[in-house]
């Protein structure tokens, strides 16, 4: 600190190459550019979408300026917040996603903890394998996933498709995997020694689990979170299918199925959904950002 | 407080034999380093004390009991690790009293034993920091906190000192020191730092190749090395080999280094050495210290050669020189004012009466 205040005192003198300032000015440039870009690009649509939702159905008919609201009107907002189908589907999202983040996460983050850190035969190649689970779209499970709900409500009469909560068991195929796996690269970041220090401490692996790795690792457990709850909010193609009762929709599916009418698409009404639907995610995100973003990068560096 | 000891313990990984049978006793309230180069299976021995390792073959006991079987919680052993292994999301009063909580101690007595242990090492004003906000230097002070306030049977030190800056390391070494002596817990410290070993130690306990070279008080493994290995770790500069044999000269024993240089041997060394072959390869070692400028009236025993300087070092207190000898680079101790000088002649003595013979095949000290 000391050298630089003498720096700065001493006469200047014009740099004119082969300085790294300004190599770095310009880059900083240029991402300022493709940030920008990039930015419009993915706020258009939102945008669009909330200067729909201001108009009334005859203004969007009319088709006038799509950029510009010439009479606003909570209408939409008013009529679907008052409508208790909407508020349904709210809530059957909501529970849907609680539950399943409460799933995942005690299912992930203790099977993370024995695959990261109890070494037992195999226990590498079955962390690959959870990875792998991952990877097979939903698209290809649907098929088999109906068929095997369906055979079950034959033999046991236990009926679950067409029940939103058998959506509990279809989205942690999603979740689980992929949460496991940010957990395992988030607990193998631990060093070794703190859960060795935590044994002689006489901790049991349960304790350890609790009171050392979940705090140290609380950052990866809520980027696990975010994502668990994001997945099965923004879900779609399985409530499709598993659901079909309008009592038993989620949002994604409900506005779709409620508010398009045969050939009838109630365009400013279709958008406040989107937007009412976008908006617990965004919260979350707001709230957690900083440690979403701590929980992605960790690891990467030691220390 | 009780005395640990290791019975035929030998660690098998695979197909590598970290640490090959060894024996050692430890007496209750004693400070054992063990201390070798890096793989040479000290840390692993230490953890094997610990019970983060199975043990392969063998027995160790902890006052008296066999524990090859017990999990580590109920060994009653605390360790301190290289890189402190502080719970980060703790304070430093919620570190050292982990291990008291989980055994449900009384709120009362973690409290007097944490404020203890506090005062002891000089960290009562940190108690309510967390670990990130500490120096390395208070950070391993914690973790020797967080071992003392359990009061176990045995202390375990793994490389504690290793991550600290040179100034620091001499400081807490000290530290350890008379926490130890405040204390009087049984204490196994593994280092790869000799001079670390010289200074905490009791007895050392040099190892090499998964085996243990020699067990002795510091000053014995100095003065009385059994093997050329021992010889060779203890003691900075290291002590220089010399290729030699040994030749009778007129009913003398004589130690002949080149076809130039050769000295008579005082008497009882003559003595000592008698019986060895004329014909066996030999080396003699010859601590730098034994290898001064040559001083007007020598004692006996102490025989004056000239030496070609190549380098020397001035430490301050004492020069350091180094020469060749029949392609054998030697290091020797002059006093800063015997004239040394980089690429000049000077007149050195060799003090014999403080010589090693060591069978260079064996490498065992005659």
């Amino acid at each position: 600190m000391s050298t630089l205040a003498i720096d700065k005192g001493a006469p200047r003198r014009k740099v004119k190459y082969g300085s790294m300032s300004r190599d770095r000015a310009w880059a900083l440039r240029w991402s300022y550019f493709f940030l920008a870009l990039f930015a419009i690009f993915s706020l258009v649509p939102p945008i669009y979408m909330l200067i729909t939702s201001l108009k009334s159905s005859a203004e969007i008919s009319a088709a006038t300026n799509p950029w510009w609201v010439f009479h606003p009107t909570l209408s939409n907002y008013i009529e679907l917040l008052t409508s208790n189908q909407f508020l349904t589907f709210f809530r059957n999202s909501a529970f849907v996603s609680i539950f399943v983040v409460t799933i995942t996460m005690l299912i992930s983050v203790p099977a993370a903890f024995a695959l990261a850190r109890m070494r037992f035969w195999g226990s590498a190649t079955l962390a690959t394998g959870v990875f792998l689970t991952y990877l097979i779209p939903d698209s290809l499970l649907f098929i088999p996933l109906f068929k095997m709900f369906a055979v079950i409500g034959d033999w046991t009469g236990i009926q679950l498709i067409n029940r939103w909560y058998v959506l509990l068991f279809i989205y942690p195929t999603l979740t689980v995997p992929f949460c496991t796996w940010i957990m395992i690269g988030y607990f193998a970041s631990i060093p070794k020694e703190l859960d060795e220090a935590a044994i002689i401490d006489g901790a049991s692996w349960f304790q350890t689990l609790t009171r050392i790795f979940i705090p140290v690792a609380l950052p990866g457990l809520i980027a696990a979170t975010i994502f668990a709850f994001t997945v099965s909010w923004a879900q779609f193609l399985y409530p499709l299918v598993f659901t079909t009762s309008t009592d038993q929709l989620v949002l994604p599916v409900g506005i779709i199925t409620t508010l398009i009418k045969g050939d009838v698409f109630n365009w400013g009404q279709i958008m406040t959904g989107a937007l009412l639907g976008a908006a617990p995610p965004l919260i979350i995100y707001a709230f957690l950002m900083d440690y979403y973003i701590a929980g992605l990068t960790a690891g990467a560096t030691k220390g | 407080m009780a005395e640990v000891m290791l019975r035929k313990v030998v660690k098998r990984y695979d197909e590598v034999e970290a640490v090959r049978g060894i024996d050692l006793d430890i007496a209750d309230h004693e400070f054992v380093v063990l201390v070798g180069p890096s793989g040479c299976g000290k840390s692993t021995t230490l953890r094997m004390i610990a019970g983060l390792e199975d043990i392969t073959d063998g027995d160790i006991m902890i006052g008296g009991d066999v524990v090859n079987d017990v999990p580590p919680k109920d060994r009653d052993i605390a360790m301190v690790f290289q890189n402190y292994a502080l719970y980060p999301h703790m304070t430093v009063a919620e570190n050292m009293s982990f291990g008291l909580r989980l055994k449900h101690y009384p709120k009362a007595e973690i409290k007097s034993r944490v404020t203890e242990a506090a005062r002891m090492l000089d960290i009562t004003d940190l108690i309510d920091r967390k670990p990130k906000q500490l120096s390395g230097g208070q950070r391993q002070r914690v973790a020797m906190g967080r071992a003392i306030v359990r009061n176990p049977k045995v202390f375990l030190f793994d490389e504690p000192l290793s991550n600290l800056d040179a100034k620091l390391r001499v400081q807490m070494r000290i530290e350890i020191k008379k926490v130890h002596q405040k204390v009087r817990t049984t204490t196994v410290y593994v280092t790869h730092d000799q001079v670390e070993a010289m200074t905490l130690a009791d007895r050392v306990v040099v190892m090499n190749k998964g085996g243990i070279e020699q067990i002795g008080t510091p000053n014995d493994l100095y003065h009385n090395p059994a093997t050329r290995f021992v010889a060779g770790f203890i003691g900075s500069p290291a002590m220089n080999f010399l290729p030699c044999r040994l030749e009778d000269v007129g009913g003398k024993l004589n130690i002949r280094l080149t076809d130039r240089i050769a000295f008579p041997l005082p008497g009882a060394r003559a003595a000592r050495y008698q019986s060895v072959s004329r014909t066996d390869k030999l080396l003699l070692g010859i601590r730098p210290e034994h290898l001064a400028e040559a001083s007007a009236h020598p004692e006996s025993g102490v025989e004056a050669f000239d030496a070609m300087l190549d380098v020397t070092e001035p430490m301050g207190m004492e020069t350091l020189v180094y020469f060749t000898m029949d392609g054998t680079q030697v290091c020797g101790r002059v006093n800063p004012n015997a004239g040394a000088r980089d690429g000049a002649p000077l007149r050195l003595a060799v003090d014999l009466n403080n010589m090693h013979l060591l069978n260079e095949v064996t490498g065992v000290v005659i």
